[in-house]
């Protein structure tokens, strides 16, 4: 195994980087763009079950056939990343978007009434009241959206697309063990440090959940 | 002055849970509202920073109508204790006290000063300050909201039930320190309790309100006890309430006779319970049924014993009071 990465460095390593950036960058766009819909599913409490609903039917949807379809429905290149990134960004805006619902919900309302009436007005009372107290539900989210695109991104590697999952294909194609295991124990590892990062800056910035 | 104008509220779904009620809470005191729980004291509070709008009817401030400023801004001006403090759990004592200056757009290290020293003023040790509110006692949190109230040092003071969750030892601790801030500050505040007891002790006026949001009678602690208005009134202050009216009254009047043969301690204090003219007859009852002789002491000024009363001389004055 030594031996093969000494040999193909530099595909392991580009192969790596890839991963990352595939698995990353969605998870990036899906929380931004979860942060409003959360809101919207709190802020009008008829909205929560059908959005999250919708949020729920998105995230059942498999994989593979997102990152065939959407090439169709896109008009990208079947091997576009972009497939990935996109479908990617579904997964975690549908997990994360009733994450944050939850994470909101979860504020004690007399927490919020109390803002209210020291004169909070809604927008200030989100950011400095509601989101910080909803970070270890949202957080949680997170880690979930991070590891299952880590994994999730090999499986785009099926239809030819980047990241250490060609690194099987090619072992496949070859017979040849050393290239599955070296991406699986990489995948593996990059999916348990980016959880484990997470998990750091959770203690960091909400050192109150860890007091009582 | 806080007026209420014919204050209706009908919630969504019918139910009226203020019906018409006016009243003036005067400046610089404490007013309580009593009554049942869901008789309507919590809507009657919140609809004064608005947090819930009246049906009817106006509410105003030193004759200006509530809804005239901005509500953000008449909410920072305004103090608000509630029941569990309502802290936030993510921010430590001293910027959960810093809040409402923050808000007010002071900056953080101005507002934590005057933090600083309201957890003083509240009773809590600086080592608090550092603390997040999951660490403190019930009675902790509660100081703690009420110097979050205090920090921007607002005229007005809304309190809802603010010591009804915290065991009756520290609630009489609480009650006492709250009377000696106020005495010290002279707030408006308007304050929210079902308990008759705390009301009477703590208030300057009384709200008497009964279910479906009537008022059944204003007044101060010693109109209510001697002078209920109708027997809702008189059923609620309790049946006790001769002995209650006891503590309106000082012993000032209360005869005495002369001071002899009186047992003293080791330090040459008499022994049992004394008083002097300024207390209540009714801490004279609790010291002569008391004390181990039967025999309350009062003292003068200087602290020298200068009379005495036994349960026969209480029992003909009280006689003596009858109408
Ligand atoms: N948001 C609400 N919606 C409908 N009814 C309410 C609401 N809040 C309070 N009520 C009703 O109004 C009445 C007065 O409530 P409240 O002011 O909380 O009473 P109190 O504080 O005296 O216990 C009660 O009957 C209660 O059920
Ligand atoms: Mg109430």
């Amino acid at each position: 195994m030594i031996e093969y990465l000494r040999n193909n460095h530099v595909i392991v390593w580009q192969a790596l980087q890839e991963h990352l950036y595939l698995a990353l960058l969605p998870v990036l766009l899906g929380f931004v763009i979860a942060l409003p819909l959360g809101y919207l599913a709190v802020r009008f409490p008829r909205l929560y079950h059908p959005l999250t609903n919708v949020y729920g039917i998105l995230y059942s949807i498999p994989s593979l056939a997102l990152f065939v379809f959407l090439p169709v429905i896109l008009g990208t290149k079947v091997l576009s990343p972009i497939n990935i990134v996109v479908a990617l960004t579904i997964y975690t805006v549908a997990l994360l978007a009733r994450t944050v619902a939850d994470g909101l919900r979860s504020v004690d309302a007399v927490v919020v009434q109390a803002a209210t009436a020291m004169g909070y007005r809604r927008t200030r009372r989100l950011i400095s009241v509601e989101l910080p107290i909803a970070l270890p539900v949202i957080l949680a989210g997170l880690r979930v959206a991070t590891v299952s695109n880590i994994s999730l991104v090999s499986v785009g590697s099926l239809i030819g697309i980047g990241g250490l999952g060609q690194l099987f294909t090619r072992g496949f194609q070859l017979f040849y063990m050393e290239p599955i295991l070296i991406g699986v124990i990489l995948s593996v590892l990059l999916a348990a440090i980016a959880d484990l990062i997470i998990v750091l800056v959770q203690r960091a910035i909400t050192p109150w959940t860890r007091v009582a | 002055m806080i007026t209420f104008e014919d204050v209706v509220k009908v919630y969504p779904g019918g139910s009226t849970a203020v019906d018409h009620l006016s009243m003036e809470l005067p400046t610089g005191k404490m007013t309580v509202l009593v009554g049942p729980s869901g008789c309507g004291k919590t809507t009657s509070l919140r609809m004064i920073n608005r947090m819930i709008s009246p049906s009817a009817g106006r509410i105003l401030i030193d004759g200006e109508d509530v809804t005239a400023k901005d509500e953000a801004l008449l909410r920072r001006g305004i103090g608000y204790v509630i029941q569990h403090a309502g802290l936030f759990p993510h921010r430590t004592v001293l910027d959960n006290v810093a809040t409402v200056p923050v808000l007010l757009g002071e900056t953080r290290r101005a507002a934590r000063a005057k933090a600083l020293a309201l957890l003083e003023r509240v009773g809590l040790a600086e080592e608090f300050a550092k603390r997040y509110p999951a660490q403190l006692s019930g009675g902790q949190q509660q100081r703690v909201g009420v110097a979050r109230a205090l920090a921007a040092d607002p005229p007005i003071m809304l309190m809802d039930e603010p010591f009804s969750a915290v065991d009756p030892v520290v609630r009489l601790q609480l009650h006492d320190e709250f009377l000696r801030l106020q005495q010290d500050l002279g707030k408006t505040i308007v304050m929210v309790t079902h308990d008759i007891d705390e009301a009477l002790k703590l208030g300057d006026r009384v709200a008497v309100l009964r279910e479906g949001g009537h008022l059944a009678q204003f007044g101060t602690p010693r109109d209510l006890v001697t002078n209920p208005a109708d027997d809702f009134v008189s059923g609620f202050v309790g049946k006790d309430r001769g002995l209650r009216g006891l503590s309106f009254d000082d012993a000032s009047a209360l005869p005495v006779r002369p001071v002899e043969g009186l047992e003293l301690d080791a330090a040459g204090k008499p022994r049992g319970g004394t008083f002097t003219k300024a207390d209540s007859l009714r801490t004279v009852i609790d010291l002569v049924i008391s004390s181990p002789t039967g025999v309350a002491v009062r003292v003068g000024p200087d602290g020298a014993p200068d009379g005495l009363v036994s349960h026969h001389d209480l029992a003909d004055y009280l006689a003596s009071r009858r109408p």
